[in-house]
């Protein structure tokens, strides 16, 4: 067995039986704020060899009774010291107001962005989560986003991350675990190819019944409105314009999306495939609905639409 | 997954330009005070190859090739041992060492890499110190830690970067913040009563004044202005011309050299004292046994043995600050009664030398008849009126040193003076002896001591007299009187390097109460000093425990005072609800209480009907406040000012 797995299989039991000292495995409400009992300190591979070097200086001193030798020696060793105190002073007091998280599909990174705020400014603060590890430095305020890798959709809580520094030296690492209380959802990933969406039955009726009509709707005038759209006689009986309102598209076909059409096709294929559906009518600018067997979506437009019926699909069981 | 103690870091990082120029700055700092000792031919060529290699990265980037570097090391290694000998040792290993710093920057491309050369740097900078640790010196080499800690904070990834002088200063902070826990541990540190392994102090080569006398002997010396001892008297120090301190007393001449007597140590050293006075010598260090003493001392200090003529030898050669107290006699009679085999030794002379001085003194042996002070005053006259000159450049002497210098060249300093008037009281049957050592000083007013360089190295000569003694006399004063009441810098006159003369040696002089400092509080503070450390608090000896104790004890209160630090936040909170609530206390003692269920707009609008007279003031905190609460998410900091101000400005009058 590598050493590698040895000390992983050795993280775990401490984990599971020293929960004094990682206690905060449990994930946090935000904001999180770094304070003494939760920040460790211990010095660098190169810390603990400076240190001997440091040793070294002293003895040879002591020997030759150089006092300038010695003199140097525990300034150095006192620069040392407090180098060690900058580095807990560089976490204490880092708090993360809160996190961000943008939108992706899955097997795409998804970005998250942490809200870090700190009394003092501070420098050299990093970052690690996962394998991806991000540098910063904080002055009142400082958002650090960080590419987290997705798998599958539905909730992806962000895993434990590590805020560190070497801070001034490098000669002391100082770090403290985070575990935000906190979940990003994962859009399904859309099929790549397949039949577009089977147009709804009824929709001749309803074509017609527009068609037949004068004006879609009236609406309040807006600057920059054609004095021709103004519909005079609804108007007067009103206090402000109203306007005629022709916006809906004639050729525009607004699609009915549906869990129940897709028979024949497990769950995740049906997934896919209303998602590549999704993506296709915003890309196209149609209005669509969705039926789930989580719930129905009615009819709308646009990207906040979009969002919440993909969103809807990623959380499907 | 990469174990988290281990940086993740892509194998083919590099450090930036920034660090790599810190890190040269670092070593040309080291090659700089390593240079007095090193060679100059080894110092330039590590300076050439360092700007090489700094050049090469700039401009054409990329790693020295190894077939390079290992021809490079095989130089280095091949330079030292032809320049030392060997690799071993303190010369030869700082040099090597040096070198390998430089060579070291040839590879450095990794953080890794330039993390262990700042450190290797650190070493030679302290190594320097072993080679001289003057207070000037220290300060330079403490100064060269600036790069090498700005070094590695340049490695870290942090956002900005100032310029070069800029980003020097936060080391200077640090080092300055750790200064008084460096103070604390350096008086603290228990010292080695013994070393813990040889030490080979003896190796630096340093002139002093030597235990024999030939001709050119004291040339080199008496421009040698370094600190030689520094005294400091129990009560007014000594007149100019008493300021004697015997050093060697010189008494077997072959007719070229004087050389000391190899003498048992005696018990006592036979004087009879009148007067007295008690003084304090810190000796620089000069590798040899002897102690310069004040005239005549009463006894030898401790650790040490006189000897009958005076000569006081410490038990261990000098290689460090030492520090010794004793009494002399400025009136006495110094051996009257010589026993006659000191008596014969006094007198000996070479046969077959100088013939001319010989008849000389026996001309005037035959003139004064038995008045030896009448032949003494003979023999200066000579000196003063036939035309001898003081000079450092005396031309060379023949055979016949002594019948050369008083018959042909007539010229000299000290120690031809001292070593012709001796061979010529010898040849008048007068017992007679050179010593050698220091004559005069520069008292220092404001630190009350006596500063006494090698520069003022002098020889004289003691005569024995019938109940009196062994009688001081300094032929030179005969001719350069100013050499006895000035010193040797004035009687040497424009013989001397510039930095000898005038007005700048003057403030050389008063400089040296600052080095004296230093050697006394730093370079001299060894075991013992440390020992005495709490005599004032009642503790005569303070001995390894506790001196480890109270250094753990103060190291446990800086560690205090520093997490103290670390761990004090800015007072927090929101800075607007302190204002208010300083504002209700106001006026609170107004008599107008808010109630638990009041808001603030309720209540200080209830406030201005309480205290109509500062209607308008209440109600402008009031639309303060409700703006910097309400109207925007993140109040600016201009509204929130006013409104503290306005809150420190309100003084309710309470209504009557």
């Amino acid at each position: 067995m590598s050493v590698l797995a040895q000390w992983q299989r050795l993280q775990q039991w401490a984990e599971r039986r020293l929960p004094a000292l990682t206690r905060h495995r449990r994930q946090e409400d935000l904001p999180i704020e770094l304070h003494r009992r939760r920040i460790y300190i211990v010095p660098t591979g190169f810390g603990v060899a400076f240190t001997l070097l440091l040793l070294v200086m002293m003895v040879g001193s002591l020997n030759y009774s150089n006092n300038a030798g010695l003199l140097l020696t525990c300034l150095l060793g006192a620069a040392t010291s407090i180098s060690m105190l900058v580095a807990f002073r560089t976490l204490n007091g880092l708090r993360i107001r809160g996190v961000r998280a943008g939108h992706a599909i899955a097997g795409e990174p998804i970005s998250v962005t942490f809200d870090f705020e700190a009394p003092h400014p501070r420098q050299a603060v990093r970052l690690d989560l996962g394998e991806v590890s991000q540098a910063f430095d904080i002055d009142g305020r400082a958002d650090v986003s960080i590419s987290i890798p997705t798998e599958h959709r539905g909730w992806l809580s962000i895993p434990r991350l590590r805020i560190w520094t070497t801070w001034p030296m490098g000669l002391f690492r100082a770090w403290s675990w985070v575990n935000p209380h906190y979940a990003v959802l994962v859009w399904p990933r859309p099929e790549f190819g397949g039949p577009g969406p089977s147009l709804p039955q009824e929709d001749h009726r309803r074509q017609r019944l527009h068609r037949g009509e004068d004006l879609a709707s009236l609406r309040d005038y807006r600057s920059g409105d054609s004095m021709r759209h103004v519909a005079w006689k609804a108007s007067a009986r009103h206090d402000n314009l109203l306007v005629k309102d022709y916006e809906q598209p004639e050729a525009s076909h607004e699609w009915r999306l549906d869990w129940r059409q897709l028979r024949g096709l497990d769950n995740e294929a049906r997934i896919a495939r209303l998602a590549r559906w999704l993506g296709e009518a915003l890309a196209q600018g149609r209005q669509w609905s969705l039926w789930l067997p989580s719930e129905a979506i009615g009819i709308g437009g646009g990207p906040s639409h979009y969002a919440r019926c993909m969103s809807a699909l990623a959380v499907l069981p | 997954m990469t174990p988290w103690w281990r940086t993740k870091r892509p194998a083919h990082e590099r450090i930036s330009e920034r660090t790599f120029d810190l890190l040269c700055l670092t070593t040309a700092f080291v090659l700089g005070v390593h240079a007095g000792h090193l060679p100059i031919g080894l110092t330039l060529a590590l300076l050439v190859a360092l700007g090489l290699r700094w050049w090469q990265r700039r401009y054409r980037p990329g790693r020295v090739p190894g077939w390079l570097k290992l021809p490079m090391l095989a130089i280095l290694v091949g330079a030292v041992v032809l320049d030392y000998g060997n690799l071993f040792g303190r010369e030869p290993g700082s040099a090597l060492a040096a070198g390998l710093l430089v060579l070291k920057l040839t590879e450095s491309e990794a953080p890794r890499d330039a993390r262990v050369a700042a450190a290797f740097a650190c070493f030679l900078l302290m190594a320097a110190l072993l080679f001289g640790q003057g207070m000037v010196a220290t300060f330079v080499v403490a100064l060269g830690l600036l790069p090498a800690l700005t070094t590695w904070r340049s490695l870290e990834p942090v956002q900005v970067s100032p310029t070069l002088p800029r980003q020097l200063l936060p080391a200077l902070g640090l080092l300055g913040a750790s200064l008084p826990l460096a103070l604390t541990a350096f008086v603290l540190v228990p010292r080695l009563s013994t070393p813990l392994w040889g030490t080979n102090g003896a190796s630096a080569a340093h002139t002093g004044l030597s235990d024999h006398m030939s001709p050119g002997e004291f040339n080199e010396l008496l421009t040698d202005d370094t600190a030689a001892l520094r005294v400091s008297f129990d009560g007014p120090p000594p007149p100019q011309d008493k300021r004697y301190f015997r050093a060697f007393v010189m008494w077997n001449y072959d007719g070229r050299d004087w050389q000391r007597s190899e003498q048992s140590a005696s018990t006592s050293i036979p004087v009879e004292a009148a007067k007295t006075i008690g003084y304090h010598i810190s000796l620089e260090p000069t590798h040899q046994h002897v102690l310069p003493t004040l005239d005549v001392p009463l006894a030898a200090p401790l650790q040490s043995q006189a000897h009958a003529d005076g000569e006081v030898f410490a038990d261990k050669p000098v290689d460090e600050m030492r520090e010794y107290a004793l009494r002399s006699a400025l009136d006495y009679r110094f051996q009257p009664n010589l026993d006659i085999a000191t008596r014969m030794h006094a007198l000996q002379l070479p046969d077959g030398f100088d013939p001319r001085t010989h008849a000389l003194a026996e001309q005037w042996r035959k003139r004064y008849g038995h008045d030896n002070a009448a032949i003494i005053r003979a023999a200066l006259n000579m000196f003063h009126n036939d035309g001898f000159s003081y000079t450092l450049l005396p031309a060379p002497l023949g055979r016949n040193a002594v019948d050369d210098f008083l018959f042909n060249t007539h010229e000299g300093f000290c120690e031809h003076y001292a070593s012709a008037f001796t061979v010529l009281m010898r040849a008048a049957g007068i017992p007679a002896r050179v010593v050698t050592g220091f004559q005069g000083g520069f008292w220092n007013n404001m630190g009350q001591y006596l500063l006494v360089r090698n520069a003022d190295a002098h020889a004289w000569s003691e005569v024995w007299l019938e109940g009196r003694g062994w009688v001081r006399v300094d032929p030179t004063a005969a001719v350069r009187p100013q050499r006895i009441s000035l010193g040797a810098a004035s009687a040497a006159g424009d013989q001397l390097p510039w930095y000898q003369s005038g007005s700048l040696e003057s403030i050389r002089n008063q400089w040296d109460i600052v080095n004296r400092w230093w050697n006394q509080s730093v370079i001299g503070f060894d075991a013992l000093r440390q020992r005495g450390l709490l005599t004032p608090f009642g503790i005569g000896e303070a001995d390894i425990g506790l001196l480890t104790k109270l250094l753990v004890i103060c190291v446990a209160v800086f560690g205090t005072l520093g997490l103290a630090w670390a761990l004090w936040r800015r007072p927090e909170g929101d800075p607007a609800l302190t204002a208010l609530r300083s504002l209700e206390r106001k006026l609170a003692h107004a008599g107008v209480v808010r109630r638990r269920s009041e808001g603030p707009q309720h209540f200080l609008r209830r406030a201005s009907r309480a205290l109509p007279g500062q209607r308008t003031e209440l109600d402008h905190l009031m639309r303060c406040y409700i703006e910097l609460r309400y109207a925007t998410v993140e109040p600016s900091t201009e509204s929130l000012r006013t409104f503290r101000q306005a809150v420190r400005n309100f003084h309710p009058r309470r209504v009557v």
